[in-house]
Formats: C-alpha cells, structure tokens, sequence
C-alpha cells in the first residue's frame, strides 16, 4: 500500500481489437484473392504483390527514420497499402512502375498529409490513378493467364456487344489485374471482414446496388430497354468493382464516420462508376468514382452529422 | 430479445466470478468515516461534535437547504473528529470520524414496523431525507427530490434499474435474489405515491435467474410487470433504460420527470423500503469485490463508512499485488489512489486487477474506423469532438453536441487507436460547465 497505484481516468477496460488487429484481418481477408491471382497469372504476380508491400512499408519506414517521427510500419496499414496497389495492377506491369506507384502512394498520398488517418484519398486507389494517366499502355494490357498473353476482360467483351461466362466470371479465369478477377475470392474475404466485423456491409452493398441501379436507368434512357441479367452480373463481378466495393470504398479513412453519411458516399460512387463505365470514354471506372467519393467525405460528413439522443432542434455542423 | 437501445458496447462481463455468491455481512471494527458530501448537492451539516456518543441509525449530519442529503451513522461510538479526510475521488473531504465500539448499539425505533398504507407523499418524502437515501446505483443523486415531480399524477412510469450493466458488478443482482420482497414493498410505496404509474423492473438478460423471481412474483401484480433488456453496456443508464422501456428520449434538455418517468435503482427502492417501512436509514450496502487480485470475491453488506482496506482485509486480503484498484464498474468507475479510504453511499464494488494494460497503452493515429459513432448512445461523433478538445475549440465541441455526452466510456472502450475520448471529453464538459457559471456569475 505504499506506493501510489496508477489512477487514471474511466474507462479502465479496452475492447481486445486495436489498429493493428484490424490491419492484420484485411490483410488475411485479401488472401484469397492474392492466391487466385498468382494461381491464374504465375510467379509474376507475386513478385508484384511483394514488391508493392515491400516498397510501401520500407517508403513509411524511412520517411519516419528521416523525419524523426515515432516508426508506425508495425500497424501494417502500409502494408495493406502495397497489396492492395498490387491487386489494381495487371501481373504484367514492369516492376519499377509498380514500385514508383508504391511510393507515390505512402510518400505522397499519406506520410505528406500527415500519415495513416490524415490521408484524403485512399493511397492504393490514387497511386492507380497516377500510374494510370501516366502509363496507360502497361496498365491496360491485361494477361488473360499464366501464359502471359494479352487477353480481352470481360468489360471489354461486353462492351464489344458479346457476352461472357458467368462461371469464369465468378471464378475469375479471364483477363484482368491480379485481385480483381475472382469474384468468389474477393466475396470470400468481404464475408469474412464483416463476420469479423471490421467493416459493415452497408458501403459495399450499398455501392453495388446504387451500380446496378445506375446501369438499368441509364440504359432506360438510352432506349436500349432493361439490361439483361448477365450483362449486370457481367458489369458487377467484372472489372474492379467488387475489389473496389469490398476493400477499397470501405477504406475507413476516406469513408464518412457518419452512417449516413455511409450510405450517400457509397451511392454516390455507384453512380459515377456507373456513368464513367458506360458514358466515358476511359477504361477505367471504379477507381475514379472512388478517388472522387473519397474528396467528397467532409462534406458528406458535415451534411449526416446525426443529432444527439432526444435533441430535437437544429444544430449547425 | 430484450429490448434495448441503438450504440452501445459488449465490455468482457466477468459477472460469473461473484454472481453466485451469496452476500456476506461485515461488521467491521475500526473507524467509520462519513465525508459530509457525498451525494450530488450541498455537503450535509454536522449535527454532532467532537466527544459526542453516538448510536446506530442516529442522524449525524442534516442535509443542507435544498437539493442535499442526511448522514445517519451506521456504528456506535463516540465522535472522534470532524476533518478534511481522504475520499474516492481523490480529494479531501470534511467527514465526521466516529471511534466504532463495535457494539452496534442501535437507536431504540431502530428496526421497528411501521405500515407504508396510507402515508402521504409528502410523509414518505420526509422519511427519505431524514434517512439520507440518495441514488445507491452510482451517482449519489439525492433520493426524496427524484421522488418529487412538479405532478405526482403525471408520472407514468416507475422504472426500477436492475440492468446492472457494468462489468464484474453483481450486488443489485444479488439484491434481486435475496431481497426480492423488500425490493417488491419499496415498489408498492412508489406506485402508491405516484398513482397513475406502472411499475416497470429493468433487467438485462444476462441474469436469468432474476428476470424468472421477479417475473413470477409479479405476476398478479396489475401495475408492476418486468422488463427483460438486452444485455448492452450502458443499458442501465437512466436515458438507455428509459427509451428502451418507454421509447421516451431524454437528453440534457429534459429530466426524466417531463416524459413521465421516474427511475430508481433497486438498491435504493430496498433502502426506501427499509427507512419508511423498518425506521431504518441508509446505513449499509451492498459492494461486489471482484477482480484477479483478490484471494477471495463475492458481494458484502458493508457499514457505510467503512474503509475499504477493512473492507478488502476481511474478505482475505490481495494474493497478488493489485496494479489497479477501482471503485465501481470498470468502465465508469474511479482509480483508486490508496485504499484507505471510507465507503460512500454510492460505493457499488472495490475491483482489483492486476493487469492495467488499458491504461498504459499509448495512443496511436485515429483511422476513424467510426467505432466510436456507432457505439455512441447519445449518437455523438466523438472523433470530430475529439479533434475540437485537442484544438482548445470549446464551442466547436458544443456544437457537435459534446454536452450530451454521458461519459459512458463506450468510445474510449472501442477506439482501436486507444484514444482517450471520454477521459478528453470528462475534462472539456467540466471547462465547458466552468465557463458557463463564470458567464452567469458575470451577468449578476
């Protein structure tokens, strides 16, 4: 009894989930797409994979060893970074591409701002962006497999008027970047991300269903009548929308903290992707919608600020 | 399913430790120690001096004019001192120490019947006061104003608050089992004071076994019926249980008289039923010792006043050195600096750990998950207050509604960047609450 105990302020229990636990579940819940990926494209793949994490975590650990700042990379958030950068990008990129991305994403999109949290855009998704206007060609040439040729994607298919398989759609035998094209395996790591509840299924849904809405009321009003089951199936599981969906628009940072606030954001990036697919004349659709979402999350904050229990009169956010 | 209401946290419950055991009563020998404020109000007004013998039950300090409380000794002896002395929250109250003789001599009414029939309200008020009951389920507020509404006929509802909601906490279920007919008469004088009233026993449904008792024995009562609640931290909060009994929402605006409800813990209902009913006051209550640090756990009835090292000495004492001592639930409880200090009226458990990692993590970077919003019960956005209390933005944090918090701990609980929020947020609504009494001093 003789010594002071540590008093501190209530709360004195903490939930067992910190950052880091939170961190580690994306990462094993990206697992099945990766080995998908590398199952479909070869040893390649994985190279990428490894090389965008590697990049991404040594960028945030030598940007804080220089600038003095306490070393963060044990969260693995940069690491969640770098696999999700790899999954956007076809296993054909050169590696320096890949790596410059990687860098690009920490160094600029996140330690600038502040690092993990203060970032506005989602780093993987805005370093694509920055790859993509800058090195269209390699990012758009698509390996349809192992044997490294140049294969259409779906997209491209359905866009060129002809249909595709609905079970290699699921599978994700077919063209693409290396996590995007198994739709069975991103929805595997989604259900296990809510089951754990690391993230809720509100954005995700939400964002494919404004999609597919989106699809069918523009196709209405371009006279080409309701769009059949397939060509929706086709439009959601191709592409880098259940990628998007799943790991991307429900980045915490640059999603609203509001429910609301949730529920806007994710429809309103449905409706861009669908617009940029159908209407645009780039190749590039989800990443975009996303990237323009994520600039738009204070504001859609600020509109849901939720009123306190009971308290009826308006408040000014 | 119990019913509930939206936010909210699962804290680990630990009620298994000492749900089943069976309160023990202390009669403890050493000094009894009253701080002269101990509810929320004016400190009480010392009736006794220094030499003066005292009884059992006999009323040592008056509650002061308006919104205080009595203090009734709980051991006989002769008044020892009238000095600042160490409490629970840390600092040094004025308390009449009394040198216990250990012979409990009570006061000769103490003890006796007397028939709640036909008592007026303001009868049993009076008894209320005189018999220092305050608020036993935590925050001290005094008893006979809560049972004083602007219009008896408008309550509605009675709710009884056996939620018991915090971690490890298990003396108000304990009460529920082994008191259950004194619990049931304390209900009975409440709905005859507010005749347009129903009786409502709040429970959450981790504790069957009470949800049954209870349930059976009311059966035949019209006007009191129990309530089964989700089991979800804070679901014993006053605003939590009114709205997931009533659907009513009270918030800082109103007090929960204006929708119609008045809302008593089940300790307190008992200690009403004991004063108007058994002349006796508010002299003992029931503490939940729990925690790994402990030799042995389990609920005591313990003299109020009386230090909660005796309190820890004669359950067994420590066989680990604690690293945290807390009184009360560990999620809205107070860290204890040293363990000598008395039993308040609202001392609900001594918990004892010997882990304080809670403690001692460090804040990382917010990644605002949104945690926090969806396990805030007054539906707050603690990650924006946070960021205007770091700022010093005091009006910024108003306008998010900061004032409603509740400080229920669910936030800085769930945050996996470890961020204190409710500790920020304790601080910036008692700055907030200074300024505005400056600014109301200065218009005067």
């Amino acid at each position: 009894m003789s010594e002071l105990r540590h008093v501190s302020l209530s709360p004195h229990i903490h939930a067992p989930t910190d950052t880091k636990t939170l961190m580690r579940c994306v990462l094993l819940s990206l697992l099945p797409a990766g080995v998908f990926g590398v199952w479909n494209f070869g040893w390649r793949a994985l190279a990428v994979i490894a090389l965008c994490a590697a990049v991404c975590v040594l960028t945030e650990f030598l940007y804080e060893k220089l600038m003095k700042l306490p070393v963060t990379v044990g969260d693995c958030s940069a690491a969640v970074t770098g696999v999700l950068l790899a999954y956007t990008l076809p296993a054909t990129v050169p590696l320096w591409m890949a790596a410059l991305g990687s860098v690009f994403a920490v160094l600029i999109v996140k330690m600038l701002f502040g690092g993990l949290g203060q970032n506005f855009m989602n780093p993987a998704l805005a370093a694509r962006c920055f790859l993509l206007i800058s090195f269209g060609g390699a990012m758009t040439s698509y390996p349809a497999g192992v044997d490294g040729v140049t294969g259409a994607t779906p997209l491209a298919v359905v866009k060129a008027g002809e249909s595709v398989d609905l079970l290699t759609m699921l599978l994700g035998t077919h063209g693409g970047c290396i996590g995007e094209i198994s739709a069975a395996a991103i929805l595997i790591g989604g259900i296990y991300l809510c089951v754990r509840r690391v993230i809720a299924p509100r954005i995700p849904l939400v964002y494919i269903g404004s999609f597919v809405l989106s699809v069918t009321v523009i196709s209405l009003l371009r006279g080409s009548g309701l769009p059949t089951g397939a060509f929706l199936l086709t439009q959601v599981c191709g592409g880098g929308l259940l990628l998007g969906a799943v790991f991307m628009a429900t980045d915490y940072v640059t999603s609203p903290v509001t429910q609301g606030g949730q529920w806007i954001y994710a429809a309103f990036i449905g409706i861009l992707t669908a617009v940029f697919r159908l209407l645009g004349s780039t190749a590039e659709g989800v990443s975009y919608a996303i990237v323009l979402g994520n600039i738009l999350v204070p504001l859609i904050e600020r509109m849901t600020m939720p009123k306190p229990f009971g308290v009826k009169k308006e408040r000014a956010a | 399913m119990g019913k509930t209401f939206r936010g909210g946290v699962h804290p680990f419950d630990g009620k298994a430790l000492t749900a089943d055991a069976a309160v023990q009563k202390l009669t403890p020998t050493g000094d009894a120690v009253y701080p002269l404020r101990q509810h929320i109000g004016k400190p009480a007004l010392p009736l006794v001096k220094k030499g003066d013998a005292v009884s059992v039950g006999q009323q040592i300090a008056a509650a002061a004019d308006g919104l205080s409380a009595c203090i009734c000794s709980a051991v006989s002896g002769t008044v020892k001192a009238i000095e600042p002395r160490l409490c629970i929250s840390g600092s040094r109250v004025t308390a009449i120490v009394i040198d216990n003789d250990g012979r409990y001599t009570p006061l000769p009414t103490l003890g006796q019947e007397r028939s709640f029939h036909g008592m007026d309200n303001g009868e049993i008020r009076a008894i209320a006061r005189a018999a220092g009951i305050v608020g036993l389920g935590g925050a001290g507020f005094p008893t006979d104003t809560k049972l004083t509404p602007a219009e008896d006929n408008a309550i509605e509802y009675v709710l009884i608050n056996g939620a018991e909601c915090e971690p490890y906490l298990t003396s108000d279920y304990r009460l529920m089992l082994e008191n259950t007919e004194e619990l049931l008469t304390g209900i009975r004088i409440l709905l005859q004071m507010f005749p347009n009233a129903v009786g409502v026993i709040g429970i959450e449904d981790n504790k069957p076994e009470a949800v049954k008792k209870l349930t059976h024995l009311t059966e035949t009562h019209p006007r009191v019926r129990v309530c089964p609640l989700k089991t979800k931290y804070p679901q014993g909060g006053e605003r939590a249980l009114i709205y997931a009994v009533t659907g009513r929402k009270v918030h800082t605006g109103v007090l929960p008289y204006q929708m119609g409800c008045i809302v008593h813990n089940v300790a307190t209902v008992i200690a009403l039923y004991r004063a108007v009913c058994r002349q006796t006051p508010l002299l003992s209550r029931v503490i939940t010792l729990s925690g790994d640090a402990f030799r042995t756990v389990g609920n005591f009835e313990v003299p109020i006043g009386t230090s909660l090292a005796e309190v820890a000495d004669a359950a067994g004492g420590f066989k680990k050195e604690p690293q945290k001592l807390i009184v009360g639930g560990p999620m809205m409880g107070t860290a204890l600096a040293a363990l000598d200090v008395p039993t308040l009226k609202t001392t609900s458990a001594l918990l004892a750990f010997t882990d304080d990692s809670a403690a001692r993590s460090t804040e990382t970077a917010c990644i605002r998950c949104g945690r926090c919003v969806t396990a805030c019960p007054a539906f707050l956005v603690p990650q924006q207050m946070v960021r205007a209390v770091r700022k010093g933005d005091m009006d910024r944090f108003q306008t998010l509604g900061g004032m409603e918090c509740i400080s229920c701990g669910s936030c800085s609980y769930i945050c996996p960047a470890h961020i204190r929020l409710t500790q920020r947020f304790v601080t910036a609504k008692a700055v907030v609450a200074a300024d505005r009494k400056r600014e109301k001093e200065g218009k005067k």
